[in-house]
C-alpha cells in the first residue's frame, strides 16, 4: 500500500476534524448547583402505598371495587389486586388461599376444601396484595417494544396500543401481579388507579376499604401522613431480596407472607 | 472496488434506509425517552394520557351526600360510618342522569363478608360482631331485622 505525503496529510486533517466533531455533537452539560436543584425540583410527586395487614378483615370490598372501576371482567379468574388468607395451625403448617382473588370476601372457615378446627389455629390473618410499582421494575426491563414503562411519579403503566402480548413481563414480575386482559389481550396490571389519583381522588380499593387497611401517599412530601408512617414505623416490603425497591409498604407482615 | 462488492453493499444500504424510513412513519412522534432512564422511561407519551382519561366509576360518599343528605347524616353516627355508600349501592357513575336507580346489593353474602364469624386470632376479623351464616336465620336477608344504616344487635 502506497500513500503520498499529500494524501497522508489530507486524511490526517479530515480524521482530526471528524474526531473533534463527535464530542462536540454530544457535549456533556455540567449544571451549576442551583440549576441542578431546579432540574430535580419538578419531581415533587412519588406515589406510595401502605397496607396495614392488622386492619384487614378479608371483606374483599377492595377487590370488588377494583374490578368494577378498572373494567376487569368480573367473573374472569384475573384481578389487579387480591386478598390472601393465611391460617397457621399448631402443627406448623401454613394454609393459604385466595378464592376468586378474595372478591366475594371470606365467608367460610374452609380452606381449599379443608375444614380447620379453630382450636388448632395459632394465628390467622389476611394480606391484601397489588402491584408494588417498583423503583426497579423487572417487568419494564424485559419489555421488548417499550410498551410498559414508569411514569415520572413512579407508577408503572402498560401501553395497550403498543403491547404485542408476548408475556415476558408476566413472567418477569416476581410478585405475580401481571396477567393478560381477557378482552384487550394485552398485559394488564394495577395502575394505582392512575385516572383517579391524578384527579385528586383516592384509588378505588383505598376508598372502598372500610377499615383503612389501604392508604396512599406521596413519598416526596415529608408531611404526608402515609409517608410519616413509612418513615417512622416498622414497615416491610415484599421480596426485598430481589432488589426491585417496591413502593408498597406493609405493616404487620408475617414471615410466612411472600 | 469491484462491482461485485458494491452491489450487495448498495442493497444493504438501501434496506437500512428503507427500515429507517418506515420506522420514521410507523413510530408515533411522542415515542421516546421521557425521563432519566432509557430502561424505564422509554415509551409513548400518549399512553399516560390514555390512563389519565380512563373513566371513574366510584364517586365517593361526599357526592352521594349532596342529594341524600338525610341518609348520609344518619349513617355518619352509626357503626357503619366507615363503609362507603357505593360498597352496597353500586358505583354511582351516571347516576342520577343515565342510571335512575342504582342496583342495591342487599344479599346476605354482602353482610357476611365481615359478619361471618371466623375464629382468627391476631386478626381484626374475630373482633367484629359475627354470626354463623349457616345457622343464624339461614336464607333470610339481614336487613329484614337489622337496619344497615343503623346496625344494632337487637334486631
Amino acid at each position: 500500500m502506497s500513500c503520498s505525503r499529500r494524501d497522508f496529510l489530507k486524511q490526517s486533517v479530515a480524521g482530526a476534524v471528524a474526531a473533534a466533531a463527535v464530542p462536540a455533537a454530544c457535549t456533556v452539560i455540567f449544571l451549576e448547583p442551583g440549576e441542578a436543584e431546579a432540574a430535580v425540583e419538578g419531581k415533587k410527586l412519588r406515589w406510595t402505598f401502605l397496607v396495614d395487614t392488622t386492619k384487614c378483615v378479608g371483606c374483599g370490598f377492595c377487590v370488588d371495587a377494583c374490578k368494577t372501576e378498572n373494567e376487569i371482567p368480573y367473573d374472569a379468574p384475573v384481578s389487579r389486586t387480591w386478598v390472601e388468607r393465611y391460617v397457621v395451625t399448631k402443627d406448623g403448617q401454613t394454609h393459604i388461599d385466595s378464592p376468586n382473588a378474595g372478591r366475594d370476601g371470606y365467608t367460610t372457615g374452609e380452606i381449599r376444601g379443608e375444614t380447620i378446627d379453630p382450636a388448632d389455629i395459632d394465628k390467622a390473618f389476611f394480606v391484601p396484595k397489588l402491584c408494588n410499582q417498583c423503583d426497579n421494575p423487572p417487568c419494564v426491563q424485559v419489555c421488548p417494544v417499550g410498551a410498559t414503562f414508569q411514569t415520572e411519579d413512579g407508577v408503572v403503566l402498560v401501553d395497550r396500543d403498543w403491547c404485542i402480548g408476548c408475556g415476558y413481563c408476566v413472567m418477569a414480575c416476581p410478585y405475580g401481579v401481571r396477567f393478560f386482559h381477557p378482552i384487550t389481550k394485552t398485559a394488564e396490571k394495577c395502575t394505582f388507579c392512575y385516572h383517579r389519583i391524578t384527579e385528586g381522588l383516592q384509588a378505588a380499593c383505598v376508598q372502598a376499604c372500610p377499615f383503612g387497611a389501604r392508604q396512599m401517599g406521596n413519598m416526596e412530601d415529608p408531611d404526608d401522613p402515609v409517608t410519616k408512617i413509612i418513615m417512622t414505623e416498622r414497615v416491610q416490603v415484599l421480596k426485598d431480596e430481589y432488589g426491585t425497591k417496591p413502593s408498597v409498604f406493609y405493616l404487620g407482615l408475617d414471615e410466612r407472607v411472600r | 472496488m469491484k462491482n461485485h462488492a458494491w452491489r450487495p453493499l448498495w442493497l444493504a444500504i438501501g434496506l437500512i434506509a428503507a427500515v429507517l424510513t418506515a420506522r420514521h412513519f410507523l413510530v408515533p412522534q411522542d415515542f421516546g425517552v421521557h425521563g432519566d432512564s432509557f430502561t424505564y422511561n422509554f415509551y409513548r407519551l400518549g399512553a399516560v394520557q390514555f390512563w389519565e382519561d380512563f373513566p371513574d366509576k366510584y364517586q365517593g360518599r361526599e357526592r352521594c351526600a349532596k342529594c341524600h343528605d338525610e341518609n348520609a347524616e344518619a349513617n355518619a353516627t352509626s357503626k357503619h360510618r366507615n363503609i362507603q355508600c357505593e360498597n352496597c349501592h353500586g358505583p354511582g357513575t351516571g347516576h342520577p342522569k343515565q342510571v335512575k336507580q342504582l342496583p342495591i346489593n342487599s344479599s346476605r353474602e354482602l353482610c357476611l363478608r365481615c359478619h361471618e364469624y371466623l375464629a382468627y386470632p391476631s386478626s381484626l376479623r374475630s373482633q367484629l360482631p359475627g354470626i354463623d351464616g349457616d345457622t343464624h336465620k339461614a336464607g333470610k336477608e339481614c336487613r329484614k331485622c337489622h337496619d344497615p344504616h343503623h346496625p344494632d344487635l337487637e334486631g
